[in-house]
């Protein structure tokens, strides 16, 4: 390699990201990456900050302090010249409920500015098993049948940068199962770089070439799966997170 | 800036949708304008007729000013409600941050709000024009040119009302949802819509001047009664009006900041 050779740009770099609520720290400071092509997982229990820091790399919480770029786009300030490359799936967002699944994707195909968007929607009823409900309301769906469109609405644009909150959470295991296969699919065909915030491990041991662990607001830990589970001496994703969640962390140096 | 008439557009379809899935909507948008017009229509016809009405060049003109107000009135509240309640529409369904995270820009945002307006409008106030016409004889259209300079500074004033309430429920959610309904009502008694300027205290009137619809519906009465284009009041009129929307639009920009830096984005309930 020349030595003049300049490292590919991350998707994602995150840099002394922190914010405060009333002078009270809830994340940060956090520095991490995203390559194209990756799917780090953020794991944390209840009120680590997993949200809020999706919230501030989507732009939607402005940061205390530090930087989001997202395809070299300061997120603060040229949010515009990204978000075309990005979407999200998040638990804490609905789509319109009067609206038509088909109606939905339309909407946000257009926003999106997707090519052919008749044919997009129609492969992504069929990669996402979306033709049964289609033409149905989407308020009239299950839980399961809203994470499916939710999922579909978060792919429309094929994202090269995509956050997901839960994304499996309200799914049966096959579903998710099915879910994850198309995510997966979605990495490798896009090369796209993935952020989950998920509490399945087992969800995070298959997807995840890399695991950030918060603990309130803070990284505590940032490896890939295989190497967690060594250093911490543990058999499953499950028991590192016990571990950092009750601060049993003594042997876990790297 | 670069806007799209693309994600515009894909607002007004999302609008329309929904509009088109719930009758209740729109019936909701024709019933209230209906109702007004003919409560204050047949009230002014029985006080015409009692002989309470006097004024300038009779009662008939009376009633015309009455009835023109009553229609001039429910296009700026309406004007206003159908930027909000498109925007809250966002709010109920916990849609808004797929709207901000998508490549949407906040001028096509209102640009789409404003169509909205626009055609809520349509669906609203056309008919009851039409029943103004049929019921009380009164052609608000037969006002031509006044009438549409009257329109203009009417509806920049109703979006600069709804930009702002819309940035208010950005910031503390449906909690202010009440101000959607109540705020434009402000302008009732300090805007002279249904008597001139003069009947206010003095202390009052320089308020009342600071209101854009008062010159609108000072300029309604100058056609009516005195058959002249107080193309002075309207230009007036429209001059605060810019300002007001220039002013609302920095509101609401520094709002949805506020709101980024709260947190408030990601969790718009109560």
């Amino acid at each position: 390699m020349s030595q003049n050779a300049v490292a590919p740009r991350p998707t994602l770099a995150v840099a002394g990201l922190s914010k405060n609520y009333d002078k009270r720290r809830v994340v940060g400071p956090l520095d991490f990456s995203l390559e194209a092509g990756s799917v780090t997982g953020l794991l944390g229990g209840n009120g680590a900050g997993k949200t809020t820091t999706i919230g501030m790399v989507m732009g939607l919480i402005e940061p205390t302090q530090g930087s989001v770029h997202a395809f070299g786009c300061d997120m603060s300030r040229e949010r515009y010249g990204a978000l075309g490359r990005m979407n999200f799936e998040s638990p804490y967002v609905d789509m319109p409920h009067r609206l038509t699944v088909r109606q939905n994707l339309r909407v946000f195909g257009m926003l999106y500015d997707v090519a052919d968007l008749d044919a997009k929607i129609e492969q992504l009823a069929k990669d996402l098993a979306l033709g049964d409900f289609l033409d149905r309301q989407t308020g009239r769906l299950s839980a399961g049948q809203k994470t499916r469109v939710a999922i579909a609405k978060s792919l429309i644009n094929d994202p090269q940068l995509l956050l997901l909150d839960e994304p499996t959470a309200s799914l049966d295991p096959d579903t998710a199962d099915w879910v994850r296969t198309r995510l997966e699919a979605h990495r490798r065909t896009h090369n796209c770089a993935i952020l989950l915030a998920s509490h399945n491990m087992s969800e995070v041991e298959r997807l995840c070439d890399r695991v950030l662990m918060l603990k309130d607001g803070t990284l505590v830990d940032d490896d890939s799966p295989a190497s967690l589970l060594a250093r911490y001496g543990r058999d499953t994703l499950e028991e590192v997170f016990l571990d950092v969640a009750r601060g049993r962390v003594e042997g876990a140096s790297a | 800036m670069n806007v799209s008439f693309k994600r515009i557009g894909a607002m007004v379809l999302r609008y329309a949708y929904l509009l088109r899935a719930s009758y209740t909507r729109v019936l909701d948008i024709i019933y209230w304008p209906a109702i007004q017009l003919l409560t204050w229509g047949f009230l002014q016809t029985y006080l015409v007729r009692a002989g309470a009405l006097a004024a300038p060049g009779g009662a008939a003109q009376a009633a015309g000013t009455l009835i023109g107000a009553i229609l001039l009135w429910d296009i700026l509240l309406r004007g206003q409600q159908g930027f909000c309640f498109s925007f809250i529409e966002e709010l109920w369904s916990r849609n808004l941050p797929n709207i901000l995270m998508s490549p949407l820009r906040p001028a096509e945002f209102v640009g789409a709000l404003v169509a909205m307006s626009l055609i809520r409008l349509a669906v609203g106030v056309l008919p009851v024009t039409i029943m103004a016409i049929l019921f009380f004889g009164f052609n608000l259209w037969a006002l031509g040119i006044a009438f549409a300079a009257f329109f203009v500074v009417l509806m920049f004033f109703a979006w600069s009302i709804g930009l702002f309430v819309s940035g208010i429920l950005l910031r503390f959610g449906l909690g202010a949802e009440n101000l959607v309904w109540s705020l434009m009502f402000f302008v009732q008694p300090l805007g002279a819509v249904y008597y001139p300027v003069t009947t206010l205290p003095n202390w009052l009137q320089p308020v009342s001047w600071m209101l854009p619809p008062t010159y609108v519906f000072e300029g309604l009465r100058g056609v009516l009664i005195d058959h002249v284009i107080r193309w002075d009041l309207l230009t007036q009129g429209f001059a605060i009006d810019v300002f007001l929307f220039a002013a609302a639009s920095a509101a609401f920009g520094l709002l949805l900041k506020s709101a980024r830096r709260a947190g408030s984005l990601l969790q718009t309930g109560e």
